[in-house]
């Protein structure tokens, strides 16, 4: 394993074709490490969530390269692709995107389910990170019996029940308020990060930036300086 | 594989709205085309009940007759002539005709009249009530004991009753494994007392009932049969050649296949709408599980096996459905004609999986497309 989590080397993304051709993300270079919580900031459409989709192995870039672990990521098939974010990547998404038609602890196993582990070891398994996340006892609720930070509680059970070494957060706190955010963020801070694990995390939200390590700006496409945290150690 | 086909089921039953308006599409849609298949398959077991009835193995007849009730006699040449073929263990004669039965009030009713080889008599019904010989006795009839017997006022042995301006007296009572088409009663007496009876033109030979030597000598008696100007089929051949006239030459079969075919379009309509919506709906979902690392494979048999599961219970609920209704039907209508028969049920289970698969084709096409970071852009 290499000395970075992640490392970005000249990612460049167009979208559209024609005169409506855009680029979205130009010449991006960066590194993230272990035990690391790096978030990505800027105003809408510069070019964030498109970086997040190519380091995390969902849209491949027009040109340059991503190394995870030591491997170049987009040099995988498809197939090998989605293995690696099985294997390697856990999301949070910004709707949290849980199935209303199963149960919470179902929903956390997901992950498991997919990488063949059997059905009673995953729900043992997702019941424990339930139970990290403090939601031990709704685990037999539809998620749409939740609050919106018990739901997003269980999409961080769910993204870190396979123990995966880099975690994506996409605007965790957008649909919350800010006191709940602050406390999913700061439970992420201190529970979740460890095991040498990398976390990035996309936000508008300038009341969670106390828990960054370093704070990479973006602005059309381009980033325009990294800060230091003020948790940075 | 096993956890995600559960993860599956989950998601559809527990959808409890969209799977009960799936499952209702299906069964709707399979009992109609059950429904129908069915009530063609019952009227042609009726059209075809005299030649299964009678269970000779082979039948000659002229080559314009497309059904029993509507012979067109053949001169007694024909008998003499089969006998003598080469292959032909045994050839009887029979007599199909229609009578007027005059009731005791002075009525009227259409009888359908078989005459049987008066020494084998091949064919015969199987009687719950007298005994065979009594059927040479003066003016002797057998009278078939199914759903049409009341039209003849419940006729028992000994009662006697006018045939064409003869005397007849019923001798004996018979079943037999299927009533006419026509809803008219059944008559059994001799082929002699028959052309006797029932008037006919010159010729009086309604059908030859061979018994071939052995299967092998089936096309050679046919050949020959041909060289007469006649055909000679097979007791299979000729309940298909039945069928065919009414499939095709009536309107009858063409107006099942056109109910059957919109039941199917009713039924992908609905079920194909429904589970495309389905599907629709968890879309972001399924776009999450693709970000999360599932595999398009994946993603097709959780679809995959969504649709086959609705197809398969929409498929037994609607058998279900139709069966119970045919036999409440029999209840109340005893001669109603309709059968659920092995080929009716693969045809609705072939269109029920093609139901299933365009529907899980349209869904999955839609499931493949979507991008994961489609997901992320919001």
């Amino acid at each position: 394993m290499g000395n970075y989590a992640i490392e970005a080397k000249g990612l460049s993304k167009w979208f559209g074709s024609g005169a409506t051709r855009t680029l979205a993300v130009s010449g991006v270079s960066f590194d993230a490490g272990f035990d690391e919580m790096l978030y990505i900031v800027g105003p809408s459409g510069s070019g964030k969530t498109t970086l997040l989709s190519m380091l995390s192995g969902i849209l491949r870039p027009d040109s340059g390269s991503v190394r995870v672990e030591d491997i170049d990521i987009w040099t995988l098939d498809d197939n090998h692709l989605a293995t690696f974010r099985l294997q390697t990547v856990g999301f949070v998404f910004q709707d949290y995107h849980l199935f209303p038609r199963l149960t919470t602890v179902e929903n956390v196993a997901i992950p498991l389910i997919l990488k063949r582990v059997e059905w009673k070891d995953a729900i043992e398994q997702a019941m424990h990170y339930l139970e990290i996340v403090g939601l031990g006892s709704r685990a037999q609720l539809p998620p749409n019996k939740l609050s919106g930070g018990e739901q997003q509680r269980v999409a961080i059970a769910r993204a870190i029940v396979s123990a995966p070494d880099v975690l994506i957060f996409d605007e965790p706190t957008a649909s919350l308020d800010g006191d709940t955010g602050r406390k999913v963020i700061e439970f992420v801070r201190t529970e979740v990060l460890n095991d040498h694990r990398c976390i990035l995390i996309v936000t508008h939200d300038n009341r969670i930036y106390e828990f960054a390590d370093r704070i990479v700006k973006m602005e059309d496409g381009r980033i325009i300086g990294i800060e230091k945290g003020q948790a940075h150690a | 594989m096993f956890g995600i086909l559960r993860i599956a089921y989950k998601l559809l039953v527990n959808d409890k709205g969209k799977f009960a308006a799936l499952l209702m599409g299906i069964t709707f849609s399979v009992f109609l085309m059950i429904q129908m298949t069915s009530m063609f398959a019952g009227m042609m077991r009726k059209a075809s009940a005299t030649v299964a009835n009678t269970g000779a193995q082979m039948w000659v007849l002229d080559r314009a007759v497309n059904n029993v009730s509507s012979s067109i006699p053949m001169p007694d040449y024909v008998l003499d002539a089969v006998r003598s073929m080469p292959g032909v263990k045994y050839a009887v004669p029979l007599s199909s005709g229609v009578g007027m039965a005059r009731l005791h009030d002075g009525t009227y009713q259409a009888v359908t009249v078989l005459g049987l080889d008066d020494n084998s008599l091949l064919g015969r019904p199987r009687l719950i009530a007298g005994t065979i010989e009594d059927i040479y006795a003066e003016n002797g009839f057998i009278v078939v004991a199914d759903e049409e017997l009341p039209k003849l006022e419940n006729p028992k042995l000994g009662t006697e009753f006018e045939i064409n301006d003869n005397r007849g007296v019923i001798v004996g009572v018979a079943t037999v494994p299927a009533s006419g088409l026509f809803g008219i009663p059944t008559l059994y007496t001799t082929y002699s007392r028959a052309i006797q009876y029932i008037p006919s033109m010159r010729y009086t030979l309604s059908f030859v009932l061979v018994e071939p030597a052995s299967a092998a000598d089936i096309p050679r008696i046919k050949s020959e049969v041909a060289k007469l100007g006649y055909e000679a089929r097979t007791q299979r051949e000729f309940v298909d050649k039945i069928t065919s006239f009414y499939e095709w030459h009536t309107g009858m079969g063409m107006n099942m296949m056109l109910m059957t075919i919109i039941s199917f379009i009713v039924g992908l309509s609905l079920s194909g709408q429904t589970f495309y919506t389905f599907t629709l709906e968890n879309l972001e979902k399924f776009g999450a599980l693709k970000a999360i690392g599932a595999k398009g494979r994946e993603l097709v048999a959780i679809i995959l096996f969504q649709a086959t599961l609705t197809a398969l219970a929409g498929y037994g609920l609607g058998i279900g459905l139709c069966a119970g209704l045919i036999a409440l039907a029999k209840l109340r209508l005893p001669d109603y004609a309709s059968i659920i028969t092995f080929p009716n049920l693969a045809l609705a289970f072939g269109m029920v999986l093609v139901i299933a698969a365009i529907s899980s084709y349209i869904a999955v096409r839609r499931v493949l497309r979507i991008e994961p970071f489609d997901i992320f852009r919001g």
